[in-house]
């Protein structure tokens, strides 16, 4: 700090301008609920081709989730995404499904693999690979896996919901709160989302070092 | 000596774990949260088993609060607990809805794993730590945190 006093004024103020711009891209700045979300354009492992939010011209909305081929967990919710789906696509809600992993800390995660495991499992929905991670950081994914409910509204992508699927991970008979479906079933119905974010245990995303 | 808990990790539920995060004791507790699927938490044990045979004659307890699936204990976590033994209370937390606890451990906790938390209830210490360590910065963070209390 004792150098920055050394500086004229007017450098100090640059430094500060500087350091807001800085700050303005940090990852900490993501989406908050109600905040409008920004498409992306990501490559899809399946097909080699460019998914994004403006190729469902007759959606309502997305199921964004942040998942990969790796983590124990994301594994426990693989065929729950799947069904998730089948059952919401018809309704106007089709899955985006997103790996952010950095193939160098997980290699099973690479676009590759990721395509791969897709078609032998069969997805109905693509499953991209986010390899600058930006699009999990602009919306505040952490973990897999980590999903986000997206609704249009007046031509907009509003962030309704984010968080966990539903309230176990390990024995989906067992579940009795379904976070994820009861934000859907709000947001169809027109009202308001009652939980807005929930917190789950899940596999840290592996961000690239720098 | 070091002492191995595989024999008779318990399984708990989330109050017997508040009894440990909110002790009013002068036991200093570190306590991680861990899984053996989670591989920065693999790699950090080593960590936490210097610093529990460093310290296991003073007023430190280390434990490890492990969120494997409980149903999947016997096929996970004991056979990694045999193969690396720790002086530390190891505890399978067996609370699948995350969302209802994950807030009373810490605000600030998204549920990503590993995390730690240093806690001594008479010195008013309650640290969280949302990164992980090596068996250096493990001990100079316990030490720093520690001297906090005078």
């Amino acid at each position: 700090m004792k150098q920055i006093t050394k500086f004229q004024s007017w450098s100090g103020i640059a430094l500060a301008m500087v350091a807001a711009i800085l700050m303005s891209f940090a990852p900490g700045k993501s989406y908050k609920i109600g905040d409008t979300v920004a498409d992306f354009k990501l490559k899809n492992t399946e097909n080699g081709k460019y998914v994004s939010m403006a190729s469902y011209p007759a959606a309502k909305g997305f199921i964004v989730v942040f998942t990969c081929n790796h983590c124990p967990f994301a594994k426990k919710y693989e065929q729950r995404i799947m069904g998730l789906d089948k059952k919401y696509a018809a309704q106007g809600y089709p899955v985006i499904a997103i790996s952010p992993n950095d193939p160098a800390v997980t290699p099973e995660d690479s676009y590759d693999e990721l395509g791969k495991h897709a078609k032998e499992k069969g997805y109905t929905f693509p499953y991209a690979f986010d390899e600058t991670q930006q699009v999990a950081q602009a919306f505040g994914a952490t973990k897999t896996p980590h999903v986000f409910l997206v609704n249009k509204e007046g031509g907009k992508l509003v962030l309704k919901y984010a968080g966990a699927i539903d309230d176990n991970t390990e024995d989906a008979s067992k579940v009795t709160k379904n976070y994820l479906a009861d934000a859907i079933a709000e947001v169809m119905a027109g009202k308001a989302v009652t939980l807005t974010e929930t917190k789950s245990v899940g596999c840290t995303i592996k961000w690239k070092q720098s | 000596m070091l002492t191995t808990n595989a024999q008779n990790v318990s399984v708990v539920k989330f109050n017997d774990l508040q009894k440990v995060l909110s002790s009013n004791s002068d036991t200093t507790y570190v306590v991680n949260f861990w899984a053996t699927w989670c591989v920065p938490c693999v790699k950090e044990f080593p960590a936490f088993q210097s610093l529990a045979q460093k310290h296991k004659d003073e007023k430190v307890k280390v434990v490890m609060v492990s969120l494997d699936f409980a149903s999947e204990k016997d096929k996970t976590l004991i056979p990694f607990l045999i193969k690396h033994p720790i002086a530390a209370k190891v505890m399978l937390l067996d609370e699948p809805d995350y969302n209802a606890w994950i807030d009373k451990v810490e605000k600030t906790w998204g549920g990503e794993i590993p995390v730690t938390m240093i806690v001594n209830g008479a010195g008013g210490i309650h640290s969280f730590f949302d990164h992980d360590f090596t068996p250096l910065s493990l001990e100079e963070t316990f030490t720093k945190t520690i001297n906090k209390q005078k």
